[in-house]
């Protein structure tokens, strides 16, 4: 008897059953490989390979043009006693506990009252999903004069009722909450989007149901929406968390080098920028994205281990 | 039927996003040479300033003229992404062929051998030669005794100021006898705070500010030899501590934080400062902003101690990596040629560094003062550089800072910057 293509399943620990993998099988496991293969070369090109390429860098004293000494732990050190550093990191911690909450709670009501049957309903999505459309470097510029604290809009309407408005992006204590409010602004219409698709996940009897029992619709949200939709509200929360804790673009745009306020906004990733980019010294730079990988995983790994405890799948 | 034409139509347009989407991937040049039919070659020439892009069109099409078989590609990268698009050229081996150098980076890309060594064929060419420019600009292009760029012009920095504010306050005009104690005079009577209007622009920076000054002053932002900082000499101090008092002891200049929100070209274009500093390459773009070209014009820079003004100089430079050797050679003595100086100083887009053709650029500036800059060569100092220049300013920028918002004295502030330089001077040995 041949012994074509065979696998052990043991699905009882004390019988043994060979299941014959048929060709179809297979065939469907090659086409899947297949298929998955162009998007796994992009993943190791672009992601895994210089990942790996940035940790081997961070030990190394980066050279011009690519030429590198090994230089061990001393970026390490380095990073610890740097001032700055600890201040990025104060600075990203603080923009993410701020603005985090406030993405993820203001995308979830906005998501649920557009779920609603309302007039104008495809129209409100579309406005609220349009700053995710529009490009970094025009946000940055618009949001800039809104902020100008002698010429801009913001303060000019202030002053009319009275209110001497402050300097939104050049007073060092002011600067991050500026960079909350757009990187805030910025995110709630992909949010939103995913939520919307979570709430229209949860059938209508559950709703339905609760009228008949007489809940308020502020029960009902408490009560069904927000369980039912735990799986996607995790989703959302853990990237935009991720997705925090990398803000560039918007403080590279908004605070020049020079400005006021550049210590206290200048978070991890644009020190990395600063280090890697403009002084050429690659290996502190990459130290610098170690640390903040490192910070990343452990908060991602918490809220998986929390999962169980407010997520119903 | 409806179902083959819904099979048709999703056929189509995914093949034509897949269309796009391989075109869009093909068609972004990194800047690499490649060889048309016919046995044309064809070099990339990159440069950074938009508004020059017409001069050195008008070269390339000189140099098209005489050699034809070669074509040029002028590509221009902003400011910002230049050097770090460079850098990544240079580090992955697809740089332009030739390419504008500047004195920050010259030596950095002179030593480790991202530059072609044109010693030898600058010696053996008759149309360029290295006494036809100025000392300081061959200096800053060579490395360990080997030229790596040939000096394509030079700008200087003067005073612009706005006619309209000081004819309001009845001040009359900067003179070429102005000292400081004349400008700052000047600056206090013109300064009206209720209007928001400023005498003087005093912003943290150093080619187009305080450097000016501490040349003036008789101090030097780097010692000769480049292994100190001057930032610890009473000669620095005392002109950074004039310079920052502009802004915070005499009001006469917007202090730091409102020049963090708005620029201090945007103060000056708008008629908020009446006086400030600029250099050469500003004229085409104040000659093309309506209120400046009607209001403003510009002096030489008020004396302190001595005379002095900033200059520098870009080169062109040619990729050691580039496969068009011969090519770009050719391109570059011509650029460094009589003739292809001459075109630019006829296109007026900047100074060229060849001795004798500043005439013609000169005839080219009708709507301000402009002979002013040429005229300030005779004592102009050469931008401060060494190897690791961008390094030791970031941390000259970073240190001044918080002497320009006043939470630390001047003085403290300058012996922390010489201490920061010196650190990153001792590493370019």
């Amino acid at each position: 008897m041949k012994r074509e293509n065979v696998a052990e399943i043991s699905t009882d620990k004390s019988v043994k059953v060979k299941k014959k993998i048929s060709k179809s099988t297979l065939n469907e496991w090659k086409w899947a490989y297949i298929m998955i293969f162009p998007t796994f070369i992009g993943l190791m090109i672009l992601n895994i390979i210089p990942a790996i390429q940035t940790l081997i860098l961070s030990f190394e004293n980066a050279g011009a043009f690519g030429k590198s000494t090994w230089a061990g732990l001393d970026n390490y050190k380095k990073l610890i006693q740097d001032p700055d550093v600890i201040q990025a990191v104060y600075n990203t911690l603080g923009y993410t506990i701020v603005s985090v909450p406030a993405i993820v709670i203001l995308s979830l009501i906005v998501a649920v009252l557009l779920n609603q049957k309302i007039k104008g309903r495809s129209v409100y999505r579309t406005i609220y999903f349009l700053p995710m459309v529009a490009a970094p470097a025009a946000i940055a510029m618009v949001w800039r004069w809104l902020f100008n604290s002698e010429y801009g809009l913001i303060n000019y309407l202030l002053s009319i009722i009275g209110i001497n408005g402050p300097k939104w992006i050049t007073d060092p204590n002011i600067a991050l909450i500026s960079i909350v409010i757009v990187g805030v602004w910025s995110a709630i219409g992909y949010n939103m989007v995913l939520l919307l698709a979570g709430l229209q996940e949860i059938p209508n009897d559950y709703y339905e149901a609760a009228s008949i029992d007489g809940a308020s619709p502020l029960r009902k949200f408490f009560t069904i929406t927000v369980p039912l939709v735990s799986p996607t509200l995790f989703f959302v929360v853990v990237t935009s968390i991720i997705s925090a804790f990398q803000v560039f673009d918007i403080i590279f745009m908004m605070i020049d080098k020079t400005s006021t306020a550049i210590k206290n906004t200048q978070s991890l990733v644009y020190l990395f920028y600063k280090h890697s980019f403009v002084l050429n010294d690659k290996g502190y730079g990459s130290a610098i994205l170690m640390l903040l990988l490192a910070i990343i995983m452990i908060v991602t790994v918490i809220q998986v281990k929390c999962q169980k405890k407010w997520v119903n799948y | 039927m409806k179902k083959s034409i819904k099979k048709l139509i999703s056929v189509i347009v995914a093949t034509a996003a897949i269309g796009t989407m391989l075109t869009g991937c093909g068609g972004s040049n990194t800047g690499s040479a490649s060889k048309g039919s016919g046995g044309d070659a064809t070099i990339t020439y990159a440069i950074w300033d938009k508004n020059q892009e017409p001069g050195m069109r008008a070269m390339a099409d000189g140099f098209e003229k005489k050699n034809p078989g070669i074509k040029v590609n002028v590509e221009v990268t902003g400011w910002d992404q230049y050097w770090t698009k460079l850098d990544a050229g240079a580090t992955g081996g697809s740089l332009p062929d030739v390419f504008w150098m500047h004195p920050n980076q010259a030596a950095r890309y002179a030593s480790n051998g991202v530059l072609t060594d044109l010693t030898d064929k600058i010696k053996g060419s008759s149309l360029v030669s290295l006494d036809k420019f100025p000392k300081d600009l061959v200096k800053v292009y060579e490395n360990s005794g080997k030229e790596y760029a040939i000096p394509k012009d030079f700008d200087t920095i003067g005073l612009w100021y706005n006619k309209k504010l000081f004819d309001e306050a009845g001040v009359p005009y900067p003179t070429d006898k102005w000292t400081w104690n004349d400008m700052l005079a000047a600056a206090k009577k013109i300064t009206n705070t209720e209007k928001g209007i400023y005498g003087f622009g005093a912003p943290l920076d150093m080619q187009q500010g305080f450097d000016n000054f501490i040349f003036q002053n008789g101090g030097e932002v780097i010692s000769a030899d480049k292994t100190k900082s001057g930032f610890d000499t009473p000669a620095v101090k005392e002109a950074m501590q004039w310079y920052v008092d502009l802004s915070l002891k005499e009001k006469v200049s917007p202090n730091q934080q409102q020049f963090s929100e708005n620029s201090y070209t945007a103060f000056f274009e708008s008629g908020k400062t009446a006086m400030a500093l600029f250099g050469s390459w500003m004229l085409s773009e104040f000659k093309a902003n309506d209120y400046v070209a009607q209001n403003c014009d510009v002096a030489v820079l008020p004396q302190g101690k001595q005379r002095a003004t900033i200059y520098n100089g870009l080169g062109n430079a040619i990729a050691a990596s580039s496969k068009h050797q011969e090519e770009a050679w050719k391109f570059v003595e011509y650029l460094g040629s009589e003739e292809a100086n001459k075109i630019q100083a006829e296109s007026g887009v900047a100074i060229p560094a060849y001795q004798g053709t500043t005439d013609l650029w000169m005839k080219t500036q009708t709507k301000f003062n402009s002979k002013v800059y040429a005229d300030m060569l005779t004592y102009a100092k050469i931008n401060p550089y060494s190897k690791e220049t961008d390094k030791w300013q970031t941390a000259e920028k970073e240190s001044l800072l918080n002497a320009f918002t006043g939470k630390v004295s001047v003085n403290d502030a300058c012996d922390e910057v010489a201490k920061k330089v010196n650190v990153v001077l001792a590493t370019e040995k």
